[in-house]
């Protein structure tokens, strides 16, 4: 099996079919997410700041979760795709459905990570005349990074997963070779693209992961104490999947 | 409604087989976890490579694993074994991290009150320590049963039967009533086992109610 993946990988033949699909991923994966963040982000800051509208946001996030994703698309592709002509009759809908699938982690990754932040911190910084929007970024957002991380990064998983599976309503990327190998038995071609997925998978959580250990201040993480202290605090912040306290649970998604 | 009334039997024959494919795993997943959890928490060296493997594992795409076992196990690609199996792999990946958190969380003095009482090592661990972290454990076991049967109906696509057919069946013949049917019995039946880990969770840590009580 592994002769025959790196056999299909390597074939020239199918090189530029690859990365053609690799980039078609790549740009829905990066949308989607970037307009989920664009709308959660905000959301979850507003939420967590005011303290107003907690129970929609941890009603809203749990409820997502049981919503199972291949459901969820074909009904918006069903329901939206008549209406519209064209490629933007699935590719339309198929976004739709990434952007929300990405929304509730990264609103409750948001809203938690504001919501736990110390309240001595946060009198603190009123204490030295800050303003609600300056304590509001110069406190509450910097403390909140790790868990706002957290969120973004279960919303990538989502929605490269979740990208994958719209191939079989006719969206492009490499769910294509999955959805187009099955349909001919071509298992080698099912199976390269399988692989490929999980890649892309493992190294947008990785940059994502680099990503954030710049982020997040060291004051944060504690990443500055000796070697000792790091693992008594329970390696908070320092790699992929020791970021998050509690708060995992409400974050997490299926897949 | 008239759909779902013609075929209940059908449902109900889906819903079992979902049960089974996503509840199984819960089990396993935990069996697993456990001696795994216990081991990245016992032996510090052991945390990050036991907590960042089994997080990349949870980084693959459910399709994808879907794909890939076959080739790995040797199976038929319509097997339900490679179900199980990715469905496993998937809970273990959530459940060692709050295992050894669960189990890391315990005070001290509660351990060293244990030891007082002459409490060895293994006993101290299935008596007292273990116990304590029900409440943590149950904690990422919901989560673990809700996104386990969303993932399992994504095997339909490979043609694994299970309630995530009904969606195959519905956009294949361009009809709501199976798609909306299937929805609403995965939530019916993620529910189910909510309350299902929720009970078991109170019945195994009696303490809880009795401060609730006094």
């Amino acid at each position: 099996m592994i002769n025959d993946i790196i056999a299909w990988l390597t074939d020239s033949a199918h090189r530029d079919d690859i990365v053609q699909r690799l980039l078609e991923h790549l740009q829905y994966v990066l949308l989607a997410t970037v307009i989920a963040a664009g709308v959660a982000i905000p959301a979850g800051m507003w939420v967590g700041h005011t303290g107003r509208g907690k129970f929609a946001v941890v009603n809203i996030s749990g409820f997502a979760r049981a919503i199972p994703t291949l459901g969820l698309l074909f009904f918006i592709v069903l329901w939206l795709g008549p209406s519209l002509s064209g490629d933007l009759a699935f590719l339309l809908p198929s976004l739709i459905v990434l952007v929300v699938l990405a929304i509730p982690p990264i609103l409750a990754g948001t809203y938690a990570g504001i919501d736990e932040v110390d309240p001595a911190a946060r009198d603190a910084a009123r204490g030295m005349g800050m303003r609600g929007w300056q304590v509001l970024f110069k406190v509450e957002v910097p403390c909140a990074l790790p868990l706002i991380f957290s969120g973004l990064r279960s919303a990538l998983l989502q929605v490269v997963a979740t990208a994958t599976i719209a191939a079989t309503v006719g969206l492009g990327g490499l769910g294509r070779f999955l959805i187009d190998g099955l349909a001919v038995r071509d298992y080698p071609q099912m199976a390269s693209g399988a692989v490929l997925v999980a890649a892309l998978a493992l190294v947008i959580d990785l940059v994502a992961a680099v990503v954030q250990r710049f982020a997040v201040s060291r004051g944060v993480t504690g990443r500055f104490r000796t070697r000792r202290a790091r693992v008594a605090v329970g390696s908070t912040a320092e790699s992929p999947a020791t970021a998050e306290s509690p708060a995992t649970t409400t974050v997490g998604t299926a897949h | 409604m008239d759909w779902f009334t013609s075929h209940l039997d059908d449902v109900w024959r889906l819903s079992v087989i979902h049960a089974y494919l996503a509840g199984i795993p819960l089990l396993l997943g935990l069996v697993v976890a456990l001696p795994l959890g216990w081991l990245a928490r016992r032996f510090s060296w052991a945390y990050p490579p036991l907590i960042i493997g089994t997080g990349l594992l949870y980084t693959l795409p459910s399709l994808a694993v879907f794909i890939l076992l076959p080739g790995i196990l040797h199976t038929q690609i319509l097997d339900p074994v490679n179900v199980l199996v990715a469905m496993t792999v998937y809970t273990v990946a959530l459940l060692v991290r709050t295992v050894a958190d669960g189990l890391g969380a315990i005070p001290d003095d509660v351990r060293l009150a244990a030891n007082a009482m002459g409490y060895r090592p293994v006993r101290r661990l299935l008596g007292v320590e273990l116990p304590l972290a029900v409440p943590v454990i149950s904690a990422g076991l919901r989560v673990a049963a809700v996104s386990n049967v969303s993932i399992v109906s994504v095997a339909a696509i490979i043609g694994v039967e299970q309630l995530g057919s009904l969606f195959t069946d519905g956009f294949n013949r361009d009809f709501f009533a199976p798609i909306v049917t299937g929805i609403i019995a995965c939530g019916v039946l993620s529910l189910l086992f909510d309350v299902v880990i929720v009970v078991v969770t109170r019945l195994l840590t009696p303490w809880t109610r009795a401060r609730a009580a006094s």
